[in-house]
């Protein structure tokens, strides 16, 4: 379990890319040093041992919900107000597939 | 003259000797004086407050059962949704988004005749704990402008401080709700996790966060708690239950007191753990015994709980397209990555970017087993330490912050300063534990928070010793 030691500008570019956000090249310059000191920082876990250990996740085991599946109201238009590009009572996106 | 409390103004409000519609109007006088200065909303509902408290005053004439809460006003965190008010958590990526419906804490706190005063200032997305990286202003520590009024919740103890409201909804991921309540000088409930419903707070790292109460006394504290924790069909999470909270017993004398060791370390102001010790003397001379424990791993709680909570966070707010609710960016990009990413590009501050970017590397094929893996594994062992040193003491006690409250500016240009002084505070959302910040004393001016912790669901303890403290502090 190798940790990385600093972080390149074409790294920062990838995981903003990953991340679907662009970034200025001021802000990929500050990342790069900033992201980097945090995840030297995050080293700080290599001394701890965790073998056998078990990942917590949640604090509590989670049991099945269940409950009626009832419809509840809900004002369509003011939910359709929210959107920012609508074509009549559609919200208009971007060709994804 | 002292502010009423919540619970006399909803006594008054009962009985008639208070009137709602007054309470109201001379609270909105306040925020039209203060907030100018202090800016703890981002939005505040004048009108709408005033049609609940003649809507509270109708009912009282016509004899009608009222709330526990009948004619309290409250500010509301600015990332819980609230039906037809705008809910933005400090974001320009949220900004215009009227939620169509209330969050569960939301309607209950109105079911008890509670008047929601406004929506109040935040780090964006909670991801600060000093209000600075609020996407519109910073909010001003009440006690000294100066300085930050601590974070993510900061307008909600702000407004509590001040006086611009009698009791707050905070929310705490890492301390959220403890850190400003402590730089204000107010008192901060942070639940056991699960113990009030999250539907409607709008999620940064939802494995940790819990919505409580920011009040000026225990006993306020205890209503708010009362009257918000219950069973919710809605979060399939919640594990709470109605109950009385205010009933709790401020005797200590029986107490068995865990101290940390690890809440005293470097970094901490003497100023700080002086004040903490002579609390401590306190409950020694009524009885309680005082043991020093060391909690090893809490040394790593910092680390594990900010891999964690980037990750959550990457995962969380990749909702945040633009295209149903929110800001877009109309340049008319007809490919989703490039009008998806340009939109995140505006409407995201920087704090949040690095954390979603942070997030993404934690979990990237690759770097998962040794950051975000590993960070799950060391939350198992803080969570043993805790069970462990629970089975020896009833409570822990330290400081909530290290330092008192900073000076605006002081922390945004180190961003691992800003993460490091939530040492304190993290350990808690980590093991899902229950913890308080209540007032203990002051260094120049400014507030110093006791934080107590008490184990799952015994949040009745922690009030009564919290009680105790407040009465014998003051």
């Amino acid at each position: 379990m190798k940790k990385i030691k600093g972080i390149s500008k074409e790294q920062v570019r990838h995981l903003a890319w990953l991340a679907k956000i662009d970034l200025s090249a001021e802000e990929e310059q500050i990342l790069s040093k900033q992201i980097a000191d945090v995840l030297d920082y995050f080293r700080v876990l290599d001394k701890v041992d965790t073998k056998n250990i078990e990942p917590a996740y949640l604090v509590r085991e989670l049991r099945n919900v269940f409950r009626q599946d009832t419809a509840r109201k809900a004002n369509a238009d003011e939910i359709l107000k929210l959107a920012p590009t609508k074509k009549g009572r559609y919200v208009k996106a971007p060709k994804i597939v | 003259m002292k502010a009423k409390s919540a619970w006399e103004i909803a006594e008054g409000t009962r009985d008639g000797s208070i009137s709602p519609v007054e309470t109201v109007e001379a609270l909105f006088e306040r925020i039209g004086e203060h907030d100018i200065e202090i800016k703890a909303f981002i939005t505040t509902t004048k009108k709408l407050a005033i049609e609940q408290a003649k809507e509270i005053e109708k009912k009282r004439k016509a004899k009608q059962k009222l709330g526990r809460l009948a004619g309290v006003p409250i500010a509301v965190k600015d990332n819980i949704c609230t039906q037809g008010i705008e809910t933005t958590c400090a974001s320009k990526i949220l900004r215009g988004f009227i939620p169509p419906y209330d969050a569960t804490v939301v309607k209950m706190l109105k079911e008890e005749g509670a008047i929601i005063v406004g929506k109040t200032n935040m780090d964006e997305f909670g991801m600060g704990s000093t209000t600075e990286f609020s996407a519109f202003f910073p909010t001003r520590n009440p006690r000294n402008t100066s300085y930050v009024p601590g974070g993510s919740s900061g307008g909600s103890a702000a407004a509590v401080a001040k006086e611009l409201a009698s009791a707050a909804l905070g929310t705490d991921t890492g301390g959220s709700i403890r850190c400003p309540s402590a730089f204000c000088g107010v008192v901060g409930l942070k639940p056991t996790y699960g113990l009030v419903s999250r539907y409607g707070l709008i999620a940064y790292a939802n494995s940790l966060e819990q919505i409580g109460p920011i009040t000026r006394d225990v006993r306020d504290s205890s209503l708010m708690l009362s009257c918000i924790a219950a069973h919710d069909p809605m979060d399939s999470t919640n594990v709470g239950e109605k109950k009385d909270y205010t009933k709790f017993r401020d005797d200590v004398s029986r107490l068995k007191i865990g101290v940390p060791k690890q809440y005293f370390g470097e970094g901490t102001q003497k100023a700080v753990s002086d004040a903490i010790w002579r609390a401590l003397k306190k409950l020694e001379d009524e009885g309680a015994t005082i043991e020093e424990v060391d909690l090893k791993t809490v040394e790593y709680a910092l680390a594990s709980y900010y891999i964690i909570a980037m990750s959550e966070a990457s995962s969380n707010l990749a909702r945040y397209d633009g295209l149903r609710y929110g800001f877009q960016e109309s340049s008319g990009a007809r490919n989703w990555s490039t009008l998806f990413s340009k939109d995140r590009k505006i409407g995201f501050g920087f704090e949040v970017k690095k954390r979603i970017i942070l997030g993404t590397f934690a979990l990237s094929a690759g770097y998962f087993d040794a950051y975000y893996l590993k960070a799950q594994m060391v939350r198992s062992l803080i969570i043993q330490d805790f069970e462990k040193a629970f089975k020896k003491f009833d409570v822990l006690i330290g400081p909530t912050m290290p330092t008192t409250a900073f000076k605006l500016g002081e922390k945004t240009v180190d961003p691992l300063a800003m993460y490091m002084s939530d040492c304190d505070t993290v350990p808690a959302n980590l093991a899902g534990i229950p913890a308080i910040s209540i007032p203990c004393g002051s260094s120049n001016g400014l507030p110093i928070g006791m934080q107590i912790m008490a184990p799952s669901f015994e949040e009745e303890r922690l009030l009564g010793v919290a009680g105790f403290c407040e009465r014998e502090l003051a």
